[in-house]
């Protein structure tokens, strides 16, 4: 039942996007580890890390498009979810450093020891098992996307008040973080890491490793969005987006077919997050800043709304522009090309990159073709 | 009329009385009582603002009743349930401005539409079997949609997104069917074969149609309910109803 779930139309877009994605998590570690620094075709180390940094943000992107871009819930809020994966891998990783901190306390992470905390506390106990930190990385965001919607859903707040309180919700995260009392680092955050799972988080092959498993937890995200969006429970959810009165006039409970699509969502955010910290070393509060959130938003509108595989391509693409602008003499003209990119894409691509794309390609093949047909009902 | 079986409070299948809402001090709806009997179709004319697409949205749980008794198949409380769960009691409604799901195909908004669990788990692990897609089949048939099965929804003209929506009604398999304005902006040829699609779902559905049009109604035959200023003017046969003089006046002005 599962494969038929995650296999149900295979079409060519999905088929190319993860023969990408494992080629990528094959070669690049290879070249990375085998061939010659000097050589024409080596990946650095460093371009192996900030891409797996862009593929970390390719699945926050396809976990939001997942709840915007099909079932029309504006979250602006989705960063928090990223965070507090982020977070839960951090603090797995704290507890790996044992003696090696500056302190040398073998219990209590560097900060608590500089706060003269006595112990440990309660939230702390487990992070040093990496099997129960991974399940904190899916529960933490995922509990609380399923309270936070169960009440939102339920009262049925959509649209933009929706939208305003999701991002008072990681607005007001930012805030308890930065707080010294909450025992998750203050502004400084979780850093200086050592290990994971026994291998040293600098060691190019532990990089390496860890490139290849965001490749495959994007793969297996994608996977899992797509099962999601072309099952029934996903023309629900369409039909939940365009009518959701008249959704609930044909007996559908919204407020649950919501709340499971927003669950699984900041759960999938929780793993990218959770990717994301071994690979640029720290976590810290400006995570669950708001912008962060809205520019997750950009990337997917400038992708493609509503096709995963365009939400996963604005976020590389915007990224990657962001990397070029940010370094060198157009430092000071970032923030402008990505207001830029935003209102170009809005006013000229309104379906992104992905969308406008496909559209000019069925044209030119449209002579020879029927009209393009919606795809077939899960056989 | 049978005898209420025990446990049931009255025999009817819809049953108002006494129902009044009203909305920042206007009422909408005052002291309306309604009875409707198994298998029955019935009629509901009135002019604008006399409560019939409100009287709609109190049966279906949209808007709740100030006060007043709402009962369903004589023992089922409708004031007490939301829309979902009146939907799967068997109540369709199809709205007077169509609403179909514009970015789904024709056989998708029928799919969506089918009487079904309605789970998260049932639909996101569903299989559409082959009675299921022979049902489809058949409804997109009925309405004559059934060569455009894969074109959007929206892409259709006013007069077959109505129809479409009448084909998804069929596809609920409601006990009641809630049907308004079915003929809104259609020519007198698709009027009339409207009409005649729907006296042949009131064969073995319950149906309430409200409808603007006396040309539609007469074709339809049925007793006629007149609302105005949210209760019933006047009820029976529309020759009888059409010469009552109250009701000419409403209609035509004083």
């Amino acid at each position: 039942m599962i494969t038929r779930f995650l296999l149900q139309n295979m079409d060519g877009r999905a088929g190319v996007f993860l023969a990408i994605l494992f080629g990528l998590a094959l070669l690049v570690p290879l070249s990375n580890l085998l061939l010659p620094a000097g050589s024409f075709l080596h990946v650095p180390t460093s371009t192996m890390s900030l891409w797996g940094k862009y593929l970390c943000y390719a699945l926050l992107a396809i976990s939001l498009d997942l709840v915007w871009g099909y079932c029309g819930i504006l979250s602006l809020g989705h960063g928090a979810f990223f965070a507090l994966g982020g977070y839960a891998m951090g603090m797995y990783l704290m507890r790996q450093i044992g003696s090696r901190g500056v302190y040398g306390n073998p219990i209590l992470p560097d900060f608590m020891v500089f706060l003269n905390w006595p112990e440990l506390p309660w939230y702390w106990y487990g992070f040093s098992s990496f099997p129960f930190a991974m399940l904190m990385v899916l529960a933490v965001p995922g509990l609380l996307a399923f309270v936070f919607g169960w009440f939102a859903f339920r009262s049925r707040v959509t649209g933009v008040y929706l939208s305003i309180i999701t991002q008072a919700l990681t607005y007001a995260l930012l805030l308890a973080f930065f707080r010294n009392d909450m025992g998750f680092g203050g502004n400084n955050g979780l850093t200086d890491f050592k290990d994971i799972l026994g291998f040293n988080i600098q060691a190019q092959g532990t990089r390496a490793a860890l490139f290849s498993m965001t490749c495959v937890m994007l793969a297996a995200g994608f996977m899992i969005a797509r099962g999601i969006v072309v099952s029934k429970l996903g023309k629900v959810v369409i039909a939940i987006r365009d009518a959701e009165s008249r959704t609930r006039f044909l007996g559908y409970r919204v407020d649950r077919f919501k709340l499971f699509v927003f669950t699984v969502s900041a759960c999938m955010a929780g793993v990218a997050g959770a990717l994301y910290v071994p690979q640029v070393g720290i976590i810290n509060p400006s995570e669950f800043a708001p912008a962060n959130s809205i520019e997750t938003v950009i990337w997917v509108a400038v992708g493609g709304r509503g096709t995963l595989v365009g939400a996963a391509l604005g976020a590389v693409v915007v990224n990657w522009a962001k990397t070029v602008f940010t370094s060198g003499f157009m430092a000071p003209y970032w923030l402008f090309a990505l207001g830029g990119l935003f209102v170009v894409v809005t006013l000229f691509l309104p379906k992104g990159i992905l969308g406008t794309a496909e559209a000019l390609w069925a044209r030119r093949r449209k002579p020879d073709a029927a009209p393009a047909a919606e795809p077939a009902p899960a056989e | 009329m049978n005898a209420p079986v025990p446990g049931q409070l009255t025999s009817s299948l819809l049953y108002l009385d006494g129902v009044s809402v009203s909305f920042d001090g206007f009422k909408a709806i005052r002291g309306l009582s309604l009875v409707i009997a198994p298998g029955e179709m019935r009629a509901i004319i009135g002019p604008n603002g006399a409560g019939k697409t409100t009287m709609m949205d109190i049966i279906t749980g949209k808007t709740k009743p100030d006060v007043g008794t709402v009962m369903f198949g004589g023992n089922v409380d409708l004031t007490k349930l939301d829309e979902a769960a009146i939907a799967n009691l068997g109540i369709g409604r199809k709205f007077q401005k169509p609403t179909v799901f514009d970015f789904h195909t024709i056989e998708d908004n029928i799919l969506l539409a089918l009487k079904s669990k309605r789970t998260v788990g049932k639909t996101l692990f569903w299989k559409t079997e082959e009675p299921q897609q022979k049902r489809i089949d058949d409804i997109l048939g009925i309405v004559k949609l059934a060569d455009k099965r894969d074109r959007l929804a929206g892409s259709l003209s006013h007069g077959q997104k109505q129809w479409l929506e009448i084909g998804m009604l069929l596809a609920q398999d409601p006990k009641l069917l809630l049907v308004d304005e079915p003929a809104a902006g259609m020519t007198d040829g698709e009027t009339a074969q409207t009409a005649v699609l729907l006296k042949d779902i009131a064969r073995d559905h319950s149906v309430i149609v409200v409808e603007h049009d006396m040309g539609f109604i007469r074709e339809l035959g049925v007793k006629v309910t007149v609302l105005h200023e949210g209760s019933v003017l006047a009820e029976g046969p529309l020759d009888q109803v059409s010469a009552n003089e109250r009701v000419v006046e409403v209609y035509l002005g004083r």
